[in-house]
């Protein structure tokens, strides 16, 4: 368990105002000058020994991408840009730093925009989230007005701040997408080669990263990248905020070292799950677009990168769905099913038309309307579009229906039969169209 | 060179290329949809998927990768991609079911059935049965304007015609709204595109989403007959394919060629077809008592010959229109000199281009594809995109490209790229040509500026000095070299510079089309396919042309020509390529080949012309002009400076302002088209819109 005194977001749930002046009580903006002082390939450096790996979901080392930036500003000049279209169900903790504690956003913003030779930064924001937008604004208003950033600054870096708001579509987390509804565009994916690093924002070297990664930045600065990697297991350092949600007694997000057990997390900080720790069907560890771990392997599951792949799953954002035994779990991953469905940009073939394939087929099943053999042909159609596609989506929308069926496929068959049995047990339902 | 290896065989590619491109060298066939030479990279259809040794265990957009981007193997063996691997096929195959689950299988109903991209990558990439049990996808047809028929259930979303729209037309008209399954193709609440080519995207469209609405279910590809040809509707000589079946001409679609058209043709080139079923000649009339009444041949020719020989000869003229081939305007030519008569002249327009100047005073010198080097561009009182739409695209091709100053003289216009207004008219072409005006400095600067005159500033009285200045400016910013001669004519007539090669003007003291047409000039007059001009009451009007337009409904006796894919002729497009069209089809009823009709003409008229068919003709011709005979290419025109400097003359103040005001509706053929007609009233309804 996560001590004390190793938090980083020391307000996250709101307990003290989120002001400038509480939040440099709290430590931030403290020696941010001398940490700017030390150059940017010590700040770099520092980051990479930190072996900080992004907090989007997908993992990559933070050091590692801050250093794909060009040395020098060519004619072009560099931007960062930071990701806070959180729209993952499931996924809740960058509201929790954009709201109650964003000062840390700000300065881990101009600190790594000073790390990558941006002088100005953008905060893309999730389009539902109106007063976390507000309270961000607030927050980068002060930091203008005590010249913490600003071209006249007191640390003496020029450098630009703008929130962003986007207009609530889930393709726009995707970084690429992200830069092109930046732009003004249509939020579809880019492809790739070439690389935001290269030519990303207007053209221009770009770096995405998402909130948390940014807003751990000073702290870890500040305290030395020794400290960090001390906490958590190789591979899997530092301290990171976990979302826990579904049939738990108390849903909360929390900020805890990487590699705790799930069952001391949900246990210890979400309440332990609704009916006694037996009554777990199974949990999507790290938002939606995971796969589904059922319960047996939850009892030694280690909630870190490695220690969710070991579970054929994905950490992903940490965002812990929870799911008792009372649930429809066909239902469920359908409901999902429907989410990717109704957020793929139509972009490319696979995801297209594969999401809403997928989610007819999975929403028979969940009714039992099915044939056994299309659960095979519906596994076939998510290897068919995974890993097909320009960007993650497609992945994304495969791997929940990859994962139910993978652990139960004994459900879906024994709905199918039911079915079959008796078809009209209730009055016959209306088509949902 | 990168060197890569493609299914075992080693290759080396230049490093711009993808590894689609790199594939292709290679020999193997890699599928597409989206992907287009001509257009951006989408990447959006995935059935370019290959496999990429030693990158991520799955396969790659070939379009959209480049070779560059390859990493070699551990020891620096070159990247290994294969296109037969069973990832490949298991991926082409899935592409090809997403594809096919939302696409309604109503090959037997669509257009596109026997020229289908997916009809035939389905059957090469596909496998035969369906998994998909749903109900499918149903979009509602939009209308996106009079030529263009859509049938969107079986839209793919390509986005090839959303890609055409916005890079090569220059207009945003197409777009996608909606997203995932439900995203649609479409214009901004349904309103027509308003481009000049947008007939190109039925071609682009690799599916029946987007088909020809002139066309809809007239016909079946297997059952067309194919003939390349040249387009006449405007002077850049596009290369065309004329589909016909049986003697009816069904539709008209373009031929590559790289020097003039790229791919693309303008609207009123693909669907002119209409136009030659309607209005035609297809037998002699006579006037007699105000009214016109049908005639044989042989009594036709023998009032002509009566009129004639009554006639003296410097009282006979003749005007040759502008759609007509080479080879009659030079038998009209050699008739009319037998006759004795110096009254010749193909500028009905009163263009003040005179071969006196040299050739290279009214050819297009820097050629169509020579614009994608020009590093400056003047127009001077041209309206490309109403001239030569394809031409136009050509400079926003160039202007897209960057680093292209666009600067004109003439009436405000939109071009679909930006450019400088300069200036009305005369005024501002004197302060260019005298160095006085500011954007003289950015044609010195380039190394290969390119000025455009069009016919807006020569068809004037005083298109002689606009000429001169404009020479005088394009010698002055070094445009006119040995190795980059910038100073191009754009021309709007197919017809005007083969006839002035062929000398088509009026000869010694002989009389200028405008002064023909006065009252009083002449006794008779020979238009030969001329409708753009009136002659005054009181002269003995002879027509031949193929359709009932201006000039047959002024004329004593009509001659029943033929259009232009009923023969075979030379067409010079405004470069001066000499080009050949292929006889696709067959003049309606007693109408007969223009060139026949003449020769015919001049048995009767007692001065028989020497030749008996169309190759000894041109046989003829090319004895008197020899570059006639060099198929596709341009003889160098040169340019007699000293004659051109010497009509600098006082200019009018009046602006320039382009001969082509309604696009649509420029000569008889396109005035004969329903469609043509639609689009133009489309277009000025728009322009009312636009003005309130």
């Amino acid at each position: 368990m996560l001590s004390d005194k190793d938090r980083i977001f020391t307000n996250v749930y709101g307990l003290q105002p989120a002001s400038l002046q509480a939040a440099q009580r709290r430590g931030a903006w403290d020696g941010t000058k001398f940490l700017l002082e030390m150059g940017r390939d010590w700040i770099i450096d520092e980051m990479k020994k930190s072996n900080l790996r992004g907090r989007g979901g997908a993992g990559f080392p933070t050091g590692l991408k801050w250093s794909f930036m060009p040395k020098q500003t060519g004619d072009r000049p560099h931007y960062l840009v930071i990701n806070g279209d959180e729209s993952e169900p499931g996924t809740c903790k960058d509201r929790e730093i954009l709201r109650h504690d964003p000062h840390l956003l700000i300065e881990g913003a101009m600190i790594a925009s000073f790390a990558m030779g941006a002088h100005a930064a953008y905060i893309y924001i999730r389009g539902e989230f109106i007063a976390e937008r507000e309270a961000l604004q607030r927050a980068v208003d002060e930091a203008y007005a005590a010249r913490l950033i600003g071209q006249d600054n007191i640390h003496g870096y020029p450098f630009d701040l703008y929130v962003h708001h986007g207009a609530g579509a889930y393709i726009c987390g995707e970084e690429t997408a992200l830069l092109e509804s930046l732009e003004g565009k249509k939020g579809m994916p880019r492809l790739k080669p070439p690389f935001p690093a290269n030519m990303g924002l207007y053209g221009c070297p770009t770096t995405v990263n998402n909130v948390e990664s940014i807003a751990v930045a000073g702290t870890i600065l500040r305290r030395g990248a020794d400290w960090f990697n001390g906490i958590g297991r190789p591979n899997n350092v530092g301290t990171k905020l976990f979302g826990i949600s579904g049939h738990v007694g108390t849903p909360c997000v929390v900020e805890e070292s990487m590699g705790i057990p799930f069952r001391e997390l949900i246990e210890r900080h979400g309440g332990g799950v609704r009916g006694g720790w037996d009554n777990l069907l199974g949990i999507i560890p790290g938002g939606a677009s995971c796969p589904i771990i059922p319960a047996h392997l939850c009892d030694d599951l280690i909630m870190d990168f490695d220690g969710c792949r070991a579970a054929t799953s994905s950490f992903g954002t940490a965002g812990v769905l929870v799911m008792d035994k009372s649930t429809d779990v066909i239902r469920a991953i359908a409901r999902l099913s429907y989410f990717f469905k109704h957020e793929s940009c139509g972009q490319c073939t696979p995801c297209r038309e594969g999401t809403g394939w997928m989610w007819r087929v999975i929403s028979r099943m969940a009714e039992g309307r099915a044939q056994k053999r299309e659960i095979d042909m519906l596994l076939d159609v998510t290897k068919q579009i995974e890993g097909h596609t320009i960007c993650a989506l497609g992945d994304a929308a495969a791997w929940p229906i990859q994962g139910l069926i993978r652990h139960f496929r004994p459900e879906i068959e024994k709905r199918i039969d039911q079915y079959a049995a008796n078809p009209h047990i209730d009055p016959v339902p209306v088509a949902a169209e | 060179m990168p060197k890569l290896i493609v299914d075992g065989k080693e290759i080396e590619v230049p490093p711009e290329y993808t590894i689609l491109q790199a594939c292709e060298a290679a020999g193997a066939e890699i599928p597409r949809f989206c992907y287009h030479e001509r257009l951006s990279i989408a990447g959006n259809c995935r059935m370019c998927l290959v496999e990429v040794q030693g990158g991520p265990p799955k396969p790659v957009a070939s379009c959209a990768m480049g070779v560059r981007d390859l990493r070699p193997g551990p020891n620096g063996e070159p990247p290994v991609v294969f296109t037969k691997s069973p990832m490949v096929k298991k991926a082409r195959e899935g592409v090809m079911e997403f594809l096919l689950v939302n696409h309604p299988l109503d090959c037997p109903i669509c257009d596109q059935g026997g020229e289908c991209d997916l009809q035939d990558q389905a059957m090469a990439y596909g496998v035969d049965s369906s998994r998909f049990h749903e109900n499918k996808r149903a979009v509602e047809d939009k209308y996106i304007g009079p030529l263009v028929r859509t049938s969107m259930n079986r839209c793919i979303h390509c986005t090839r015609c959303v890609r055409f729209t916005n890079e090569v037309a220059g207009v945003g008209d197409l777009g996608a709204i909606g997203r995932g399954e439900d995203m649609e193709i479409t214009t901004y609440l349904e309103h027509a595109m308003g481009s000049e080519l947008q007939g190109n995207v039925i071609d682009l469209c690799p599916v029946g989403a987007l088909t020809s609405k002139p066309y809809a279910f007239k016909a079946r590809p297997w059952e067309l007959i194919k003939t390349e040809s040249v387009d006449v509707m405007d002077a850049v000589g596009s290369a065309i394919r004329i589909d016909t079946r049986g003697r009816e001409v069904m539709r008209i679609l373009p031929v590559v060629n790289e020097d003039v058209n790229e791919e693309w043709i303008s609207d009123k080139t693909r669907f002119i077809w209409d136009g030659l079923k309607t209005q035609r000649l297809d037998r002699p009339y006579i006037r007699e008592n105000g009214r016109l009444r049908a005639a044989s041949w042989s009594e036709a020719f023998a009032l002509i010959a009566a009129k004639v020989k009554a006639t003296e000869p410097s009282r006979i003229g003749a005007i040759a229109g502008d759609l007509n081939a080479v080879e009659e305007i030079f038998a009209l030519r050699q008739l009319m000199q037998a006759l004795g008569s110096p009254n010749l002249d193909c500028r009905q327009d009163g263009a003040q281009l005179n071969p006196a100047f040299g050739r290279g005073s009214y050819l297009f010198n820097a050629t169509i594809a020579g614009i994608e080097d020009a590093d400056a561009v003047l127009l001077i009182g041209s309206n490309p995109r109403r001239e030569a739409p394809v031409l136009n695209a050509r400079i926003r091709k160039r202007w897209l490209a960057g680093n292209l100053p666009v600067a004109y003289v003439g009436e405000a216009m939109d071009l679909t790229y930006r450019a400088e207004q300069l200036g009305a008219g005369a005024q501002t072409l004197v302060d260019l040509a005298n160095g006085a005006h500011g954007f003289v400095e950015v044609l010195r600067q380039a190394q290969r500026p390119l000025i455009i005159i069009g016919q807006g500033a020569l068809a004037r009285a005083d298109g002689a000095a606009v000429l001169a200045a404009a020479t005088r400016l394009a010698v002055d910013v070094g445009a006119v070299g040995d190795d980059w001669n910038g100073l191009s004519v754009l021309h709007t007539a197919a017809a005007r510079v083969g006839a002035l090669d062929v000398g088509f003007v009026p000869g010694e003291g002989g009389l200028s089309a405008q002064q023909m047409a006065a009252a009083g000039a002449l006794d008779v007059v020979y238009l030969l396919g001329a409708d753009e001009i009136s002659i005054a009451p009181g002269a003995f009007v002879i027509y031949q042309g193929s359709h009932g337009d201006n000039g047959a409904h002024r004329a004593d006796v009509i001659l029943p020509g033929a259009a232009y894919p009923e023969k075979s002729g030379i067409y010079l497009n405004t470069e001066g390529r000499v080009q050949v069209a292929d006889r696709a089809s067959f003049p309606p009823g007693d109408a007969r080949e223009d060139w026949a009709i003449i020769r015919a003409l001049s048995d009767v008229l007692g001065h028989r012309l020497g030749y008996d068919n169309l190759g000894a003709l041109r046989e003829a011709l090319v004895a008197e002009v020899p570059h006639m005979a060099d198929r596709n290419q341009i003889a160098a025109g040169a340019l007699e400076l000293p004659a051109i400097a010497a009509a600098i003359a006082q200019m009018e103040p009046a602006p320039f302002a382009s001969p082509v005001v309604d696009f649509y509706l420029t000569n008889p053929i396109a005035r004969a088209s329903a469609v043509m007609a639609e689009c133009s009233a489309l277009a000025r309804g728009a322009v009312a819109q636009a003005a309130e």
